[in-house]
């Protein structure tokens, strides 16, 4: 009884999460049992099934690479003019007023808005790569900007004072005040990549993509497809979160120890 | 090396006059303790010597860049630890000499920990080893002892007298002992001005 109660104890969290897991997985089945068609609602067991097959499939890494080199390409360049407008931005007060009205419209315009601009401007199969930068940009912009602005004035007098020069400034005075912005930027804006890419799939229609999967199982009504289209993509985006927020924090990390 | 002089300063926030045609002479090589009563104007009056604030009237000569301090605050970088902290300052960012300053404050055994994990009173002593470490003739030294108990007063006191020779040292505390440890002279400062 007791390593009963010791093994709850120590495994709490995990077990915990498990079973919000199991419930809402028992919900699931519940409500596909009380639809009773697999049109609309498809058992989980059957997404399963339809998991294990369709990964053998002969395109499906070809399509799951397609989709995840697009949506990630489009994360790092958001990422990467995200850090490079934010710290202008924070340097040249007149350069963040210039970029405010720019800033303000990506983040309010519909994506669907910019999907179909878009489409009209690019190919569809780069369609996916400009909206996840577009959706990225300004959440990273927004992030890095916020963190120069809120930089430890005490701190800035000192480095001032040492005369320290900027590799050394950056560092140790900016990248330990980015690095919970940066973090929280990606944490959030990662996922918004996926979903706005694979967004852009579907309207875009772009061949042998994942975006492209969901429109087929759309027409042909094919709803334990796009369960399992889904489940794919949740597992591919979260994949990439944690590989890519281990990475930055790793980064980090190993940078402090300098 | 020249004396530091500082000829008719004023300073004011709004209506709230801090300095008004204040003038001092520091010895070159010298520490002087500037003393007085809490608000008189003290830190203002070294923020305007750090270059951290312009006086609105009055001059001041003499070799003041570069400069180091030591601040009220300990202002370090609490992610990184103790050795990178000093060595921060070094020229080439020599992390030997930079460690013999930190054994010389009793923090041999802490190196290698982030500033974040030391107490008060050892976060005091690297904020001291990188200000005596940081190059420059002139050393500003804002109630430096704040948080050290008597014997690792006594351990500071000695370190300063030790690396510091040469320099010119201003020294801002309430306590007579330490001026009396320390310092050549004292200038005493008026009473708050309003």
């Amino acid at each position: 009884m007791k390593r009963v109660r010791q093994f709850f104890s120590r495994y709490r969290s995990g077990l915990q999460r498990a079973g919000a897991v199991l419930l809402a997985l028992a919900v699931w089945q519940g409500l596909a049992m009380g639809v009773g068609q697999k049109l609309l609602v498809p058992s989980p067991l059957s997404v399963v099934e339809r998991l294990g097959g369709i990964w053998q499939e002969a395109d499906f890494w070809g399509t799951v690479w397609f989709t995840f080199r697009k949506i990630v390409a489009g994360f790092l360049l958001g990422l990467g003019f995200g850090l490079g407008l934010g710290a202008l931005a924070g340097r040249f007060p007149l350069f963040e007023i210039l970029f405010r009205p720019w800033a303000t419209m990506i983040k309010s315009i519909p994506v669907a808005s910019f999907i179909i601009i878009c489409l009209i401007w690019m190919s569809s199969s780069r369609l996916s790569i400009f909206i996840s930068f577009l959706m990225v940009l300004p959440i990273v912009y927004t992030n890095v900007l916020q963190s120069i602005r809120s930089a430890d004035r005490q701190l800035l007098e000192a480095v001032s004072i040492f005369r320290l020069s900027w590799p050394k400034r950056a560092l140790y005075l900016w990248l330990p005040q980015l690095k919970p912005y940066l973090l929280s930027a990606c944490t959030v804006s990662l996922g918004i990549s996926w979903k706005a890419g694979i967004a852009a799939e579907i309207i875009g229609i772009p061949a042998g993509s994942i975006g492209r999967m969901f429109y087929d199982a759309k027409v042909y009504f094919n709803t334990v497809d796009l369960f399992a289209w889904t489940v794919i993509v949740v597992v591919i985006s979260v994949l990439f979160e944690k590989g890519f927020l281990a990475l930055l924090k790793g980064v980090f990390g190993r940078l402090e120890t300098l | 090396m020249t004396d530091l002089i500082l000829e008719h300063i004023s300073k004011r926030y709004g209506d709230h006059v801090v300095l008004e045609d204040f003038s001092a002479r520091f010895p070159a090589g010298q520490c002087t303790c500037i003393m007085g009563p809490s608000g008189c104007g003290k830190t203002t009056l070294l923020r305007i010597i750090l270059g951290l604030e312009q006086p609105d009237h009055g001059t001041i000569q003499g070799q003041v860049r570069p400069v180091s301090a030591v601040f009220q605050e300990n202002r370090l970088f609490e992610d990184f630890s103790a050795l990178s902290n000093a060595a921060v300052v070094c020229p080439k960012g020599d992390r030997q000499e930079a460690a013999r300053h930190l054994t010389a404050l009793g923090l041999a055994d802490s190196l290698s920990l982030p500033v974040r994990a030391l107490s008060g009173g050892m976060k005091r002593r690297v904020s001291i080893a990188r200000a005596v470490l940081a190059p420059g003739p002139l050393l500003v030294l804002d109630e430096p002892f704040t948080g050290l108990d008597r014997t690792t007063k006594a351990v500071v006191l000695d370190y300063l007298k030790r690396y510091t020779q040469g320099r010119t040292l201003l020294l801002v505390t309430h306590d007579p002992a330490e001026r009396d440890a320390l310092a050549h002279s004292t200038l005493q400062m008026p009473s708050q001005i309003t």
